[in-house]
């Protein structure tokens, strides 16, 4: 503790310091990366959920393989490309409406108002369902016959007759949208809410002496100040939305014009027993995930090195 | 040490519950498990049989519900059966599961040599893979056209003969009554969820037209002709026009509530859906009558799809014996009789259809011989373990005409070039 050589020193710290990481990269290696590694490796195989234990290595078949003049394999299937294309729309879509939506009532909850904590704990109900229980909630008060929603679109006047908003392929993916926006975004008014309730408030007084307007206020002082919690609420709704499975399968099951990347990489592991070629959708999935966080994060780096400048 | 206080406390009610059981019942049995569909009243009644076959043998049986949607639940199947587990010993299976489920079930004849004695044939032959019976069969189905017959007959139509009569007096009887102010009413419901049902359904439309099945038996794929085509863009008319645009979400159990809430004049719908139209709660209670599908224009046929469920036991299944005597008890002559009189379940025995009371209840059985003798099975047998591929791709292509994104033309000859590179690389 006296006179230790700064390096030996050192050296204990880092020793100490794998010493309590370990438990905890144990168990990401057990939880993660394993079934992680498990995924590529079959990924490469022609392993069938009849008889996991049988299979053949078949290198990169599953991803593309020419025979007899045609393309084979998850590259050349439109319908992968597909439901690449509905979660990038699924995922823009969702998080550009959540998190619009997550702010301004972030902004109401932080107003001082009678019943706000009662409002508080009411826009966290979406939230707190179960997306399974309120997808089905939602499927069936969008059911086109006896629907609650065409009901009273109808009674407003509104629409003429009913719609089919799980039946129209124009229509599906955008119910779905809005029934995902529906759901998180509480979670996006949470996150935003916290930071909110951070703020130092001289900015807020400095700006009133002035007479700043404010609309102003917001764009100014009160976004700048909240963007790192924003950064991570998207980071969270992003990832969580490009992996989306269940509010799509339960609404609109295995339908085309809905179809995301963990619906058709289920559809092939499950429905169709082909691990192999469902291993290496959930792997391009990754992949794609990866890149756009990647992509994501980068961009908001230079955004804020640039700021900083 | 407060562990094995508890695990010892555990064993020891373990015990005595165990030694209850064998007091109770002749075997000294745990308990077995059934999964049984939730389709109508599929549920209720398999509560009953079951019920009284644990009376009779005092083992206790436990009953698994699984999902409505047959794609899910076959699903639900491969993933416990996959891992070996044996959660469910007795599985419902559809009649398209056996090449698929095969396996993981047991030889039935292996433990009652008699198993199968007395159903139709072409239902034994099906459930028969590699010389192994691997399911009982509970009930059979068929496609059929349920209708109004009060509004049929008001407005002066008689039940449709071809598919464009049905359209007809479909777009009639809506057109007259939405202007009598009945704004809810539709012409014709059927299963356009991008499901399995919506193969059975388009298999019936195609087949009507003599398009044949999605594969011939030799394997060789036939669905890009024009009768097919004609068939589809039919039903792709349809839609809008007499059927709302919903049916593309709508499973079996959907379109009967538009059907029996009165909102519809035609329906196609599987034989359970009799029994409960005429139901003491039913708004349309003695309002229906049901035909055989219509036939595609002066040459087609009647047909429907043959569907129904049969009953496999789980190689995995640590008590086989008493599983197998449990589902040959629930598929025998005596139950299916019951299920009949109560439910319109069709029986698998032939000679059920001649019985008085059986027909007493289902005066229409005897009118569907047609259509149970043309019924058109699904290319599960040809096309093995590829089936789930081949109703995907082929209800997919549907879908997507019946959505408007495609004309039928393009997307049968893209579904056969497609049935053609799967086939060509797999081996069918």
């Amino acid at each position: 503790m006296s006179e230790a050589t700064p390096s030996s020193h050192q050296a204990r710290r880092v020793r100490t310091a794998w010493l309590f990481l370990s438990p905890m990269l144990i168990g990401l290696a057990v939880v993660a990366v394993w079934p992680l590694a498990r995924t590529v490796y079959y990924a490469f195989t022609d392993a069938s959920l009849t008889a996991p234990g049988d299979y053949a290595f078949i290198g990169a078949e599953n991803f593309a393989v020419q025979d007899g003049g045609y393309w084979y394999g998850l590259l050349a299937d439109p319908l992968w490309w597909t439901s690449v294309w509905n979660t990038l729309v699924f995922a823009a879509g969702s998080v550009a409406i959540e998190v619009v939506l997550g702010v301004i009532l972030a902004l109401v909850m932080n107003a001082a108002f009678p019943g706000r904590a009662l409002f508080r704990a009411a826009v966290l109900i979406p939230w707190a369902i179960p997306t399974v229980v309120s997808a089905k909630m939602w499927a069936w008060m969008l059911h086109d016959q006896f629907g609650v929603v065409n009901h009273t679109l109808m009674t407003l006047g509104l629409i003429a007759e009913p719609v089919a908003w799980l039946a129209n392929p124009d229509l599906t993916l955008l119910s779905v949208i809005l029934v995902d926006a529906w759901k998180t975004t509480p979670f996006v008014a949470l996150l935003v809410l916290a930071s909110l309730q951070m703020l130092p408030k001289d900015c807020y007084e400095a700006a009133r002496v002035d007479g700043v307007h404010p609309i102003k206020v917001f764009f100014g002082v009160t976004l700048p100040l909240i963007r790192p919690a924003l950064t991570v609420a998207v980071i969270f709704r992003l990832l969580d939305a490009l992996r989306v499975f269940d509010v799509v399968y339960i609404m609109t099951g295995n339908a085309e014009s809905t179809m995301t990347m963990s619906v058709y990489a289920r559809q092939q592991l499950v429905d169709f027993q082909d691990v192999g070629y469902g291993s290496a959708a959930s792997t391009l999935l990754f992949m794609v995930i990866a890149f756009l966080t990647a992509l994501y994060l980068t961009a908001v780096k230079a955004d804020v090195v640039r700021e900083g400048r | 040490m407060a562990r094995t206080t508890i695990s010892g406390t555990l064993a020891a009610f373990a015990l005595s519950a165990g030694t209850l059981i064998g007091a109770q019942g002749a075997l000294a049995q745990s308990s077995l498990s059934i999964s049984c569909g939730a389709v109508g009243v599929e549920l209720e009644l398999c509560k009953a049989g079951v019920e009284e076959w644990s009376q009779k043998t005092g083992v206790e049986v436990e009953i698994v519900s699984t999902p409505n949607s047959s794609t899910e639940r076959l699903a639900l199947y491969q993933q416990i059966l996959a891992a070996q587990g044996d959660d469910i010993d007795i599985l419902q299976v559809d009649v398209v599961w056996p090449g698929i489920l095969g396996p993981h079930l047991v030889d039935l004849r292996a433990y009652d040599e008699q198993a199968g004695a007395g159903h139709f044939e072409a239902l034994i032959a099906n459930n028969t893979v590699d010389g192994k019976l691997l399911a009982l069969p509970w009930w059979t189905d068929a496609g059929v056209l349920y209708y109004r017959s009060d509004l049929l007959e008001k407005h002066g139509f008689e039940p449709p003969e071809t598919w464009s009569q049905l359209t007809e007096a479909a777009r009639t009887i809506m057109a007259e009554e939405r202007a009598a102010g009945d704004d809810d009413l539709w012409g014709f419901v059927w299963q356009g969820k991008a499901y399995e049902g919506l193969t059975c359904d388009a298999l019936e439309w195609v087949d009507s037209f003599g398009g044949g099945g999605i594969v011939g038996a030799d394997g060789a794929v036939t669905i890009n002709n024009p009768q097919a085509i004609a068939a589809i863009e039919m039903a792709a008319s349809w839609v809008g026009d007499i059927t709302p645009e919903g049916v593309l979400n709508y499973d079996e159990e959907a379109a009967r509530g538009v059907f029996q809430s009165g909102n519809a004049v035609f329906m196609r719908n599987w034989p359970y859906a009799w029994a409960l139209a005429q139901g003491d709660d039913s708004p349309i209670k003695g309002k229906v009558g049901v035909v055989a599908l219509p036939r595609g224009g002066e040459n087609g046929s009647h047909t429907g799809t043959l569907g129904g469920w049969n009953l496999a036991v789980s190689k995995y299944s640590k008590n086989p014996e008493q599983a197998v005597d449990l589902a040959l008890f629930l598929t025998s002559k005596a139950q299916q009789k019951q299920r009949a009189i109560s439910s319109s379940y069709n029986p698998t025995y032939p000679d059920l259809y001649s019985d008085a009371d059986v027909l007493a209840a289902n005066p229409f059985f005897g009118t569907l011989e047609e259509t149970f003798t043309n019924a058109v099975a699904r290319p599960s047998a040809i096309v093995g373990d590829k089936y789930n591929r081949v109703s995907s791709q082929f209800w997919s292509a549907v879908h997507g005409v019946l959505g408007g994104q495609e004309e039928a033309g393009p997307a049968l000859a893209g579904l056969e070039n497609s049935l053609n590179r799967l086939s060509r690389r797999g081996r069918w």
